[in-house]
């Protein structure tokens, strides 16, 4: 006999159903789900996948290098590392953290300091170190310590071009000069691109490029580096010398109105402006106006050649109790009393230069100045350009009109005045100046006739011989051309009495004039501040470095010249 | 039917191999373009580097001082330079 079957137990048929139905239910409920997450949020849960593996990367642009006209490098950018750190990470032993503080040339204290918020995400450590010390920055595997690269720029050319080429902040954005002016080119734009990375941080596969990086573009400056250094260095040791407060320095190519020098002393070394004031930043021959003084007395001269009036020869009572204007004496120092006119520029005589000023229409005097592009920015781009100052015709006094054949009562940058000087040296057209490299000869604006110019550059010229201001310009091989300015300094309102502004503007070879240097020395106070004295020799120094920098033929005799003292100098009246 | 199922899956299965090859292939190659790219930056790094150098060896300033002091060098006066003016020769 078998042993009993088991019993059938007769479930209650409920029971299956209900397991069924709690089936079906579950079923439905998963497959609900699975379509509301399939088909309505797809996108979101993709984008959060993504966002696992996924990142956007930055892609900097290379700034734009800044060039002389001889493709010299003028300011460069070079990758950096800056080291950041998040604060709540950072692990190391005591040792390890002095190695740190050590190669970053941090205090251990500061260190310290800086790690100890820790509930900050992001701290600088030091921003901006060389490519090597980043290296054995990271050789130390410290936790929590990260970098990330950045550019920094680099001046070679160091104080010498300091204040042209500018600089840039930290973020790497332009902040003075070209730099500024420039920034949207020379910057160019960081692009971006997505990529997926794998656990270690490693790039496995690029997805998009979102944006391509564009690199910002060289900038090619009129400036010649020769010339500049040269500029430079004579304007610096002339400033020395004469114990002056500060100097500047323009040199113009007549044919093509290209800036082939800019130099300000005192300057400052872009590379390390941990001590800046704003004295050093300024770059005083586009920014800063003066007085000029004498330097305008061959406009004034010019436009009184062109209404006819007068001719070089023509004689002027000079007297010797000086010129009674209004209640205003102006006096002359000179023993002669009666001058030709081109001896009127050739000894710059205040009294000679008012009575042919008085000669003429106020108005006329203002269309002439303001033709040779004085009260108003010379428009080179550069920030921060004076315009000058030149008040309307009509405002004018007589004691005014006559002082301002003089450069008294008129406001003028070194810049305009050197541009204007090109009128004199282009036979009587104005050359519109650039500081960018052109690359052709540049169109002049006819502001006086050529016979009008040639008759000013032989007054000039006369100037630099014995016997005129400033024997002092002279340079061996070619013939130069220039005058002097010694103007006092204004101050609260009136004009100080021992302090000057001493100028020189000169063009050379004056028989087919090259260029065009305008020179000015702030506060000459070793004794000397006659213009002739202080400004002309810098003149003659860059002048003839310049004239061989170009290669241009010499029209003069090759005799040495005399030395200073030996010839007869004029003293110009202030 | 059979026959038929079976090439299908033969392909499938040579498609499937092709396709883990190419994308091992792909991913070599980023790496290699990678390896190559930071060798590029690098490499961009050194040029700026050099591109210092040479603007901080060749200042005008520092030349005429070597010139001057070490080589005992001087500019030629006038009167020992003869200028050429080539526009007149042609």
């Amino acid at each position: 006999m078998s042993a009993a079957a088991p019993a059938l137990v007769r479930l209650p048929v409920w029971r299956a159903r209900f397991v069924l139905a709690g089936l079906v239910v579950a079923f439905a409920v998963t497959a609900g789900r699975s379509l509301y997450l399939q088909a309505m949020r797809t996108d979101f849960l993709q984008e959060k996948g993504e966002e696992r593996y996924s990142r956007v990367l930055q892609i900097p642009a290379t700034r734009g290098r800044i060039l002389d006209r001889n493709g010299e490098a003028l300011a460069v950018s070079t990758p950096v590392q800056s080291v950041w750190a998040i604060p709540g990470d950072v692990q190391g032993t005591p040792a390890q953290l002095r190695r740190l503080s050590a190669l970053l040339g941090l205090e251990p204290g500061e260190l310290r300091r800086k790690l100890a918020d820790t509930t900050r995400d992001f701290v600088y450590l030091k921003r901006q170190i060389a490519p090597d010390t980043a290296a054995r920055v990271a050789e130390l595997g410290l936790e929590g310590v990260f970098q990330h690269r950045e550019y920094r720029r680099y001046y070679p050319g160091g104080e010498v071009t300091a204040h042209l080429v500018g600089f840039t902040g930290v973020d790497g954005a332009g902040q003075e000069g070209m730099e500024l002016a420039f920034e949207p080119s020379l910057g160019g734009a960081p692009g971006s691109r997505r990529v997926i990375k794998d656990r270690r941080g490693h790039i496995v596969e690029d997805l998009e490029s979102i944006r391509a990086a564009q690199d910002g573009r060289d900038l090619t400056l009129s400036i010649d580096g020769k010339i500049q250094s040269l500029a430079y260095a004579a304007l610096k040791d002339a400033v020395a010398a004469n114990r002056a407060k500060a100097g500047a320095l323009v040199a113009i190519d007549v044919q093509t109105g290209e800036v082939l020098a800019l130099a300000n002393a005192p300057s400052y070394n872009p590379n390390n402006r941990a001590r800046l004031s704003g004295g050093m930043l300024r770059n005083r021959a586009l920014t800063d106006e003066f007085e000029p003084g004498s330097t305008l007395k061959p406009f004034t001269v010019a436009l009184a050649l062109e209404s006819g009036r007068i001719t070089p020869a023509t004689r002027v009572h000079i007297g010797t109790g000086g010129l009674r204007v209004a209640n205003h004496t102006i006096h002359d120092p000179h023993p002669e009393t009666v001058l030709s006119v081109a001896q009127v520029i050739q000894k710059s005589s205040n009294v000679g230069a008012a009575r042919i000023a008085l000669a003429l229409e106020a108005r006329d005097m203002w269309d002439m100045f303001h033709r040779a592009g004085f009260g108003e920015a010379p428009a080179l781009g550069f920030p921060g350009e004076a315009a000058g100052r030149l008040r309307p015709a009509e405002s004018w006094r007589p004691i005014e009109q006559a002082t301002m054949a003089f450069g008294h009562g008129i406001a003028v940058s070194l810049m305009q005045l050197a541009h204007a000087y090109t009128m004199f040296a282009r036979d009587g057209e104005l050359v519109p100046i650039t500081l960018l490299k052109a690359s052709q000869p540049a169109v002049g604006r006819r502001v006086i006739s050529a016979r009008t110019a040639r008759e000013i550059r032989g007054m000039l010229e006369l100037a630099v011989q014995p016997g005129g201001t400033a024997p002092r310009a002279r340079i061996m091989g070619w013939r130069v051309a220039g005058k002097t300015g010694t103007a006092h300094k204004q101050e609260n309102g009136g004009y100080a009495a021992d302090r000057y502004i001493a100028s020189f503007v000169g063009l050379a070879p004056a028989s087919r004039p090259r260029v065009v240097v305008a020179v000015m020395i702030d506060e000459p106070s070793a004794g000397e501040y006659y213009g002739g004295v202080v400004a002309a020799p810098v003149f003659a120094q860059v002048a003839r470095g310049a004239l061989r920098a170009l290669g241009v033929p010499y029209d003069a005799p090759l005799e040495p010249l005399p030395l200073p003292g030996e010839v007869e100098e004029a003293r110009e009246s202030t | 039917m059979a026959k038929l199922n079976l090439l299908l899956l033969l392909v499938l299965v040579v498609c499937a191999l092709g396709l883990v090859t190419s994308q091992h292939k792909a991913r070599r190659l980023f790496t290699e373009l990678e390896r190559i790219e930071a060798r590029g930056r690098e490499l961009d790094v050194e040029y700026g580097q050099l591109q210092l150098e040479a603007g901080t060896w060749g200042l005008h300033a520092r030349v005429e001082r070597v010139a001057t002091g070490s080589l005992g060098m001087r500019a030629p006066d006038a009167r020992h330079v003869r200028v050429i003016d080539l526009r007149g020769a042609r």
